[in-house]
């Protein structure tokens, strides 16, 4: 892995996820080398909130994603509630109002499909926490491009269904705990 | 870098969709547009987009049915309450100053958004000065969006944005149920006329006061938004307004410094040059 040159980050996680991704992200300064895109099942309510939520633990720029704004390093991107959020080979996002994936929109797998057909091998998916298989083909498809898996420790998940169902398709990578994931994204991702 | 193998076969659908039926789709955002195409070749039961391109040149009937996976039909009464809200109080009494307006409707879809804007002039008394144009490029949704007729079961959750929009009566005022579906008052159809119309090969064709365009440009690439953006803005007279989807942004386009922020939440813009 480390001979691959990670790009860009995408992390997909519902029941249980928050606080993962709350960890992931306070550990992150200075100036990111690739931007972070994450997909979090919420209410609709909740989700469209969620950059202001955490950007009191964050000293890094959180976004909710507009539609075809540039991921850009420095940045950690969220999906905005009711739209799934794809990857244009601009490498700018690409919104769409299609139908939910397994009762979810934003969906997991619609991020890592999308991201691993422009990423490919410069592309580290995070599979987190979750009570539905959404994320679960798509952390495969990121495999399948030759990117870099992570799915979180199942014995650790508040839900275990998501990553148990990545592991069911696949074996990831590295399988780890909310600190080792917080650990791995802010040693790559940071500068020093 | 060479570009992947079913980017080259999407390109040559487009191509050859728009040489044969003259559909421009060639300017849709790939990424929405490969998954949609997923689903087409599952349903059509290709193996490849080059598959499905000979189906599509060769078998007549397979065309209008591709054209259902392509174009957008997703959509509600009042979809977006707070987006509706902002409109009722911010803008409607601008647009009450005007002694007749014209309101476009662009990708109208199977209609929602066209009656959604007929209620609420309705509700503000202004239907009877008001035209509403719905245009889309899918002629089977156009026909629907004509009847006025939508699924009964669907009333509830536009019963329910409807109020949340702050609507002063009840929907049920506006349409009346028959069986399992619901057909919206004659009176909001006749002031809406629908049409055919391209926002990616033809020409603005009226003076508006507002147009709105929400989550249609979302589906297009930064070129063919551009050129979206500089219709609505030869159709918009001066001060015009201008409505997006609630995540569509103008700032990344060319005709970012021709519109400035009215409700920025709401994405509610105003012409300024």
């Amino acid at each position: 892995m480390r001979d691959r040159k990670i790009e860009a980050i995408a992390v997909g996680g519902s029941a249980g996820a928050f606080e993962v991704v709350r960890a992931i992200i306070s550990r992150l300064g200075g100036e990111l080398r690739m931007p972070i895109i994450v997909v979090l099942h919420l209410p609709a309510r909740a989700s469209g909130t969620i950059h202001e939520t955490l950007q009191w633990t964050s000293q890094v720029p959180l976004v909710l994603s507009d539609d075809k704004q540039p991921f850009t390093a420095g940045n950690v991107y969220f999906a905005p509630p009711g739209y799934h959020l794809l990857i244009e080979s601009s490498r700018s996002a690409a919104l769409s109002i299609d139908e939910p994936v397994m009762y979810s929109r934003p969906s997991i797998d619609v991020l890592f499909q999308s991201a691993s057909d422009v990423y490919g091998p410069n592309l580290l998916g995070i599979l987190l926490s979750g009570a539905s298989a959404d994320g679960a083909e798509g952390l495969q498809s990121i495999q399948l491009a030759g990117g870099t898996t992570v799915a979180q420790n199942p014995d650790t998940c508040e839900s275990s269904l998501m990553t148990r169902s990545a592991l069911n398709l696949m074996t990831p990578d590295m399988v780890l705990s909310p600190a080792e994931i917080a650990s791995l994204v802010s040693d790559l991702a940071c500068a020093q | 870098m060479r570009e992947p193998l079913e980017e080259t076969e999407i390109r040559l659908l487009l191509d050859a969709i728009y040489s044969r039926y003259h559909y421009d789709f060639r300017n849709y955002a790939i990424a929405s547009l490969k998954r949609r195409l997923e689903q087409a070749l599952s349903r059509f039961e290709c193996r490849s987009v080059s598959a499905l391109q000979d189906k599509v040149l060769h078998d007549q009937e397979t065309f209008p049915l591709l054209l259902e996976y392509l174009t957008v039909q997703v959509s509600e009464l009042f979809r977006d309450p707070e987006f509706f809200g902002a409109l009722r109080t911010d803008v409607v009494p601008l647009l009450a100053t005007y002694p007749s307006m014209k309101i476009w409707v662009a990708g109208c879809s199977t209609g929602e958004e066209a009656y959604s804007y007929a209620i609420l002039l309705e509700e503000e008394g202004l239907l009877d000065r008001s035209l509403i144009y719905a245009t889309d490029i899918n002629d089977e949704s156009l026909q629907r969006a004509r009847s006025g007729i939508f699924a009964l079961d669907r009333m509830k959750q536009f019963t329910l944005n409807h109020r949340e929009s702050g609507g002063k009566g009840s929907l049920s005022d506006y349409y009346h149920a028959a069986h399992d579906h619901a057909v919206m008052d004659a009176r909001l159809r006749s002031r809406i006329t629908f049409a055919d119309h391209s926002l990616a090969t033809d020409s603005a064709f009226a003076e508006v006061q507002l147009v709105s365009c929400r989550n249609v440009l979302i589906y297009f690439d930064r070129e063919l938004q551009d050129r979206a953006l500089g219709l609505f803005h030869d159709s918009l007279c001066h001060r015009g307004f201008l409505c997006l989807g609630t995540k569509e942004a103008i700032r990344f386009s060319n005709h970012s410094h021709q519109f400035t922020d009215f409700r920025a939440k709401e994405r509610i813009f105003r012409k300024v040059l």
